[in-house]
């Protein structure tokens, strides 16, 4: 969903990316105040993870692939703010270094990747998890915000494309929400497999787990 | 998170972009495939702004395919180690 130069004109763009340096800003001042010593290393690690299995597009159906976005797993685990800078890290680098996702765009991939993916899922997830409390309620409210982060972070995505005048709003809203509803599915499994993973092992990890 | 727990979370991630990445699903993306099927692909196709050193998970002056997407892989999970751990370091000793 890395959106490339030249998909979106600037009337879409700039505002992107003034409301994506500010959304960083204040994720940056938040996660000062809340910052714990495990989860510094935790960043790096969920950088690295979430990166490694970004390059590992599956197939979903005939011609077409998804990969991993990560956005409620980082924030699952290190809460909305730290969890929006981890994705925004990994976005940058793939623009920069590898030519993922445009520099002009840049803005709007970071919004909704790490805004609409990572925070807004986040938010589902915690209302999600409010009505199944237990370990398995995580792993259940973690696999259908993981699901959601994908096909709402699409649907802004063809907001964006509709906004920019390069694909009818309601061509691309049903394209993109079509496609990456299976993809959410493989979105959903590798979330879902790697909090189980960590639920055993460190379930301290979990962000504001006794709340 | 001790020294032996960092190391086995980084471990995993280089395993994924070393070994798992050069058999990765070679079918063009969701939002790649759509541009295709609505007709709006070479949109896309203007000049980057910037030159990266690695385009598209391929380091250039390898002859091996495969190869050059595990030295990229590699290359970018220890980039995105360093800045997410430095980065955090860095907020924690401001805060």
């Amino acid at each position: 969903m890395h959106i490339p130069d030249g998909f979106l004109a600037a009337n879409t763009w700039v505002p992107a990316w003034l409301i994506s340096i500010g959304g960083l800003g204040f994720c940056l001042r938040r996660t000062a105040q809340i910052l714990k010593d495990k989860m510094v290393p935790l960043m790096g690690v969920m950088a690295a993870f979430i990166f490694a299995a970004q390059m590992l597009n599956f197939p979903v159906m005939g011609g077409t692939s998804g990969h991993l976005l990560g956005g409620v797993l980082a924030a699952v685990l290190l809460g909305p703010c730290a969890g929006a800078i981890v994705i925004a890290i990994v976005l940058v680098v793939q623009c920069l270094i590898f030519q993922d996702g445009g520099l002009t765009t840049l803005g709007a991939n970071i919004f909704n990747m790490s805004f609409v993916g990572a925070v807004g899922g986040y938010f589902a997830y915690n209302v999600i998890r409010k009505s199944l409390p237990d370990k398995r309620g995580t792993i259940v409210a973690a696999g259908i915000a993981a699901w959601l982060s994908v096909v709402m972070a699409s649907s802004v995505c063809a907001i964006e494309l509709a906004i920019s005048g390069t694909s009818p709003l309601r061509v691309a809203l049903a394209a993109m929400a079509g496609v990456h509803a299976l993809i959410g599915i493989g979105e959903a499994i590798i979330t879902c497999t790697v909090l189980g993973f960590v639920l055993k092992v460190r379930p301290d990890l979990i962000y504001n787990r006794e709340a | 998170m001790n020294r032996k727990e960092i190391l086995f979370g980084l471990l995993v991630a280089v395993i994924l972009a070393v070994i798992f990445s050069p058999f990765a699903s070679p079918w063009p993306d969701g939002l790649e495939k759509v541009a295709e099927d609505k007709g709006f692909l070479e949109k896309g196709e203007v000049e980057p702004t910037i030159s990266s050193p690695i385009p598209d998970y391929a380091w250039p002056h390898f002859k091996s395919k495969k190869l050059a997407t595990s030295s990229a892989g590699i290359s970018g999970t220890l980039i995105v180690f360093g800045l997410g751990y430095g980065l955090a370091a860095l907020i924690k000793r401001k805060a």
